[in-house]
């Protein structure tokens, strides 16, 4: 027995190598990386990683603070908004755009070109856009109409849209392309039934074609999702977070906390909340994905 | 006369044709038309913006054309525009990005080709965990592995540089480019590994002389999506590397949101067209192969 076991271990040794990375990875970056800043966000560390454990300490001071509470509002505002949007928006494109037109390619390139685009170009491009002394404010003036107010990132209770509008153009191409592979898989036969049935074509779009594109909806939803989470450079650049903190989010938080303010406890405990929300979102989805699956096998 | 209705099928054939100014086309081509329009007109506003000259900017429209063309603020952009205390311009941030991306993308690529070959080919026992904690990972927010990679890194001793980047770049794109890479593998015949097997190959020999010559257009998506990820981070490379370091969406956001000085507006449209030059060339030339790559990386994942 004992002189098949070397064996095992060295069967296939190649392939093992191979994988080091990916374990080295998994376990010490995703997992191992992850149980250490849940863990150190029970502790009191400052400019320094520390184990002193205060409990709960750190999210109590979280949730009392103004700057994460705004951070959270805007996240949840400009995340719904996006949200809505970026599937109404993108699902209407790809629907015109699926109605076998001429140009396909030509309009396809323009509404995806600014996802290839960093954040921070978008955010600076969008910044001067939406500047009300030389951007659209000027030019509409300018064509005569002059108490025209268009300066969202100029003040507080709307600069948070103006963000908005940025991320739309950015990833509303991504959607559009995700949502027309979709309609592209659909059988031309449910087409063809729709229409001996005499059923209106928008009918046919939200009772019929919607539902069958469920698992297309379903990782487009993830994957939009954890984006706007994860939404960081695009405040930084377009806007700084201000004016005042009034576009303050999660991500930009954490970065202030563990690189500025010298807080690190804070930091951990703010991306251990980032992470909680993503949580929320994949597991579920991940369940009836693949764990539906099983048993079907 | 009454011949017609007795052959039915002698009529026109195929869809009924349309007229090219029917209601429906209006409304249609109109509409698109008229998102493309908003789509497009930032690249157009960033343009004729960065040919102009300053007075021409404070007159003028943000959409008309420039009137007198110059180059200033595109020459100003890339050597002599400031971030705080030195004015370098945009050309140091590139030169850096270059040689984060160039390093990045073919190791980042090799890694997880190897990897998804061992996870289609070779599977071992345990393999499939692991993959599995990776594609979760690939949704942990970053800002939860920050610092743990900050204390990794100088552990080493490649905090702050251009190396310690470069890890960081090939952590966290093999994810989705071991996906890529491994679904590309198992659609491979398998009849062709066996054959291999039988010839006496080993586990390199039928990666080399197999799998990489039969995977070129994969291997052509993955170099475009890192090529396009790395070039556009922000996060890591404003955690991980030093100010000599900075890749150039950081110092092009540095010269553009810095405090000092008057602003230049032109030469910030110049030095933002600049830095989105390289993946926007990469996705005006691969065009389809830049959707697959998207497709790909959305089909799980």
């Amino acid at each position: 027995m004992s002189s098949t076991r070397p064996n095992q271990l060295f069967r296939n040794i190649s392939s093992k190598i191979a994988a080091i990375p990916m374990i080295v990875t998994a376990l010490f970056v995703f997992v191992g990386g992850t149980i250490w800043t849940v863990v150190y966000s029970f502790t009191n560390s400052g400019l320094l990683p520390r184990l002193q454990w205060v409990g709960l300490d750190q999210y109590e001071r979280l949730w009392a603070t103004r700057k994460w509470l705004i951070s959270i509002e805007n996240l949840a505002i400009y995340g719904l908004c996006m949200l809505v949007l970026v599937f109404v928006i993108g699902f209407i494109l790809a629907a015109l755009i699926d109605q076998k037109i001429r140009f396909e390619d030509t309009i396809r390139t323009v509404i995806l070109y600014p996802y290839a685009l960093s954040f921070v170009v978008t955010g600076l491009v969008w910044q001067w856009m939406l500047n009300p002394e030389f951007g659209v404010q000027k030019v509409v003036r300018g064509w005569g109409w002059e108490s025209f107010t268009f300066d969202p990132l100029y003040s507080a209770d709307i600069a948070i849209y103006g963000v908005l509008i940025a991320g739309i153009w950015q990833g509303s191409g991504l959607v559009m392309v995700l949502m027309l592979a979709g309609l592209r898989g659909i059988d031309q036969d449910v087409w063809k039934a729709s229409r001996v049935d005499g059923i209106p074509t928008w009918k046919a779009y939200i009772f019929v074609i919607i539902p069958m594109m469920r698992p297309v909806f379903v990782t487009t939803l993830v994957i939009v999702v954890t984006g706007i989470v994860k939404i960081y450079d695009l405040i930084v650049a377009q806007t700084g977070g201000g004016p005042g903190i009034s576009t303050e989010v999660p991500a930009k938080y954490v970065y202030d906390m563990m690189f500025q303010a010298n807080n690190l406890g804070q930091g951990f405990a703010a991306s251990t909340m980032m992470l909680v929300t993503v949580a929320l979102i994949v597991i579920p989805w991940a369940i009836l994905e693949f764990g539906g699956s099983k048993h079907r096998d | 006369m009454i011949d017609t209705t007795s052959a039915p099928l002698t009529g026109p054939q195929g869809p009924k044709p349309r007229k090219p100014f029917s209601r429906r086309n209006i409304f249609l081509y109109g509409t698109l038309i008229t998102i493309a329009l908003f789509y497009a007109l930032p690249l157009y506003v960033m343009f004729v913006t960065s040919l102009k000259g300053m007075p021409e900017i404070r007159l003028g429209n943000v959409f008309s054309p420039p009137l007198e063309v110059t180059f200033q603020p595109w020459v100003k952009a890339w050597s002599e525009a400031c971030t705080g205390l030195t004015c370098n311009g945009l050309s140091t941030g590139f030169w850096n990005s270059v040689q984060i991306t160039i390093p990045s993308v073919i190791l980042s690529i090799i890694i997880a080709s190897v990897n998804g070959y061992a996870l289609s080919n070779w599977k071992f026992k345990g393999a499939d965990a692991f993959f599995t904690i990776l594609i979760f990972g690939a949704f942990i927010p970053y800002q939860v592995m920050l610092y743990p990679i900050v204390i990794m890194l100088r552990e080493v001793g490649l905090y702050g540089s251009l190396g310690g980047l470069v890890l960081v770049h090939t952590v966290f794109g093999m994810p989705i480019l071991t996906l890529l890479f491994r679904n590309y593998f198992t659609s491979l015949p398998e009849e062709l590994f066996k054959a291999a097997r039988v010839d006496g190959a080993g586990f390199w020999a039928i990666y080399a002389k197999v799998m990489v010559p039969m995977s070129l257009p994969i291997f052509t998506v993955a170099v475009i999506l890192q090529v396009t990820g790395i070039w556009n981070d922000f996060l890591f490379g404003v955690v991980y590397t030093s100010p000599d370091n900075y890749p150039m969406t950081v110092s092009l956001n540095n010269i553009v949101n810095s405090t000092q000085g008057v602003k230049e507006y032109n030469v910030n449209m110049a030095a933002t067209i600049l830095t989105g030059l390289v993946p926007l060339s990469i996705y005006f030339v691969s065009g389809r192969l830049f959707v697959r790559g998207i497709a790909a990386g959305a089909v799980k994942g």
